[in-house]
């Protein structure tokens, strides 16, 4: 039905909310671009000028960059396995029909409505905390000494507390692509003598294997991002152990206010996500077409 | 060898009985229709056959073996679920190795029951397709194809044609009874169609809430029905039951008459209304014919083309010899 005057008027109409958002989002990356070729440190503005690409010569040279990377990845590697095992797992559980089932999935749910940065103090304080900390309560009540959770492990810890947010939304997502398989077909595999363990094999996880890729996918993107957590429990340290590339750009421009090198290392993860999402949408995006 | 017994099989879902205790033989290679309106419980009874609903009381034995506390994969039966069930996400080859794969059997032997299978239904074409590029016909024989692998000993069938179109079904009703004749192996088959049912069976049970209404050959229901509700169920277009004096004067609480046991007649005949709707189908015309003081409507059938309309009076003739008579109860006489 639309015409060209149609078309047109709908063009016209759309146009200051593209251009909005157009601008919203180049004026940024500009900006970005443009401070990465210049040396810009704030403690020393003065010193202002084009300097190429020594800021990322110096950005990817520095001796955190390869351990921050390895972080990173480990980081949302480790989170997506847990998140995805632990969902199908809780997914499965919650699926049954169990009493004080609403409830239930409320509480499994709940971790997702908690702001980042209290889960991260919660678990800083009230669980790894080596003095004050439940599990160090726990390592007592058993007789042990109390393990110093984000001293000795902090990278392993993150996972945890990142994993423990991304649970729920993994769980939810899981869930309802396993209620949406049909009964019948289980029922047929049953008939067709397949045990319980071989029906979940055969049948449930290539059922569930788009809704893992919606979330794996979704959530790659908002790992790869993770800060606070990272910000209020370790700051990085002990040392470099915990520093992820986001950590490491964040240190740039706000603890050294190297605005010129931050500028740098962020288009050097924009880059590092992009080539990772390429990987992902190689590797698993077909599941998502038909 | 497929013969299958239930002994005083009863259903309770909570306090709800679906089905009251009930007995029946099926016996090897019959092809066994269950039919009844929905709701009736004949899925349900499928269901306790195949195993995957629990007996709540009673035995049901296969080929005279206790199967009751069976799981569906011991009792050596396959179903063709009214969806398909198909597995999406496997190739029509993989779908028709699933019961070989999961009994273990080795690659070759996976592939030449598969390939057999395919043959005998005219799958061997799309073996390499999923499900999803399969039409609704081609997706019912890939269901039957992977019932028909395992060699069971009785396919069970759940209203398997009810997702397909008018002709597609007769085809496959076709193909389905051929297919009988072919393997020989018992089946049990449940619709709500009672053309479906009896145009297939070698045995109808007539189920109504539950209870089992009567059994028998499709002619011996038509012929002899025990009672209103399979007088009534069975047939097409529906008998019409005629009450009060009239059905006195010929024997019963209750006269039933088949559309194609009237005669019609613009002016003679014991039982006189007029012409509501007429239905052409060429080779037969039904006239639903009201005000006769009789019944509400009685549905008449003529031969070939009978030029009625609408609002004309016509005159009715019972075949006196095939009436069916039932007494207060509901029961024939």
């Amino acid at each position: 039905m639309s015409t060209q005057a149609s078309r047109s008027a709908a063009r016209t109409m759309l146009s200051p909310a593209v251009i909005l958002l157009f601008v919203w989002m180049i004026v940024p990356l500009v900006l970005t671009l443009w401070f990465s070729f210049h040396r810009y440190n704030l403690l020393t503005p003065e010193r202002y000028g084009f300097i190429w690409f020594q800021n990322y010569a110096n950005f990817v040279t520095s001796p955190d960059f390869w351990g921050a990377i390895v972080n990173t990845l480990i980081l949302v590697l480790g989170v997506l396995f847990i998140t995805v095992v632990g969902g199908i797992l809780i997914a499965l559980l919650i699926d049954r029909p169990i009493w004080g089932q609403g409830p239930v999935r409320i509480l499994v749910i709940s971790p997702f409505f908690i702001m980042p940065p209290v889960a991260a103090l919660v678990w800083k304080n009230m669980f790894f905390n080596p003095t004050n900390g439940l599990f160090a309560a726990a390592f007592h009540a058993i007789g042990l000494r109390p393990y110093d959770f984000l001293g000795q492990a902090p990278l392993a810890s993150i996972i945890v507390i990142v994993a423990w947010q991304w649970l729920p939304f993994a769980t939810l997502i899981l869930l309802t692509a396993l209620q949406s398989l049909s009964s019948e077909q289980l029922e047929a595999a049953e008939m067709d003598g397949a045990p319980p363990v071989k029906r979940f094999w055969y049948i449930v996880l290539p059922h569930l294997s788009r809704a893992i890729t919606v979330v794996v996918l979704i959530q790659t993107i908002f790992l790869l991002g993770i800060l606070v957590e990272i910000l209020v429990t370790t700051n990085g340290g002990p040392g470099t152990q915990s520093t992820t590339l986001t950590f490491l750009v964040y240190k740039e421009a706000l603890l050294n206010f190297d605005a010129g090198k931050a500028a740098a290392g962020g288009v050097v993860a924009v880059i590092l996500a992009n080539i990772v999402a390429i990987f992902l949408m190689r590797a698993i995006g077909k599941n998502l077409d038909a | 060898m497929g013969q299958i017994t239930l002994s005083k099989v009863a259903k309770r879902f909570g306090d709800a009985e679906v089905i009251p205790p009930l007995d029946l033989i099926i016996d090897d290679g019959e092809f066994v229709v269950f039919v009844g309106p929905s709701g009736c419980g004949k899925s349900t009874l499928l269901r306790l056959i195949a195993g995957l609903e629990d007996t709540s009381d009673g035995r049901i034995l296969i080929d005279g073996k206790d199967a009751t506390a069976l799981g569906p994969a011991q009792r050596g039966l396959a179903m063709v679920f009214q969806s398909y069930a198909l597995y999406p996400h496997m190739s029509v080859r993989s779908n028709i190795a699933f019961p070989l794969k999961m009994a273990g059997l080795d690659k070759a032997e996976q592939d030449r029951r598969v390939e057999g299978a395919a043959k005998v239904l005219n799958l061997t074409n799309y073996l390499d397709r999923r499900p999803g590029q399969l039409s609704g016909g081609q997706r019912q024989r890939v269901a039957i194809g992977r019932a028909i692998v395992r060699e069971p000993a009785a396919f069970l069938f759940d209203e398997p044609l009810s997702n397909l179109d008018a002709a597609l079904r007769v085809g496959m009703r076709l193909e389905i009874s051929e297919l009988h004749e072919r393997l020989k192996t018992t089946m049990i088959y449940v619709t709500h169609d009672q053309v479906e049912a009896m145009t297939m069976a070698d045995k109808i049970v007539v189920l109504n809430a539950g209870r089992i209404e009567q059994v028998g050959s499709p002619l011996e229901l038509y012929r002899t029905p025990r009672n209103l509700f399979v007088a009534g169920f069975i047939g097409s277009p529906k008998m019409s039951f005629i009450t009060g004096a009239e059905a006195q004067k010929a024997g019963g609480a209750t006269v039933g008459v088949r559309p194609e046991h009237l005669r019609v007649s613009p002016s003679e005949g014991p039982w006189r209304g007029t012409v509501g709707v007429s239905e052409h189908l060429g080779s037969d015309t039904f006239f639903h014919v009201h005000d006769t003081g009789l019944a509400p409507v009685i549905t008449v059938r003529a031969d070939g083309e009978v030029a009625l309309s609408h609002g004309d009076t016509v005159h009715l003739t019972p075949q006196a010899d095939k009436i069916h008579r039932f007494d207060q109860n509901g029961l024939r006489i």
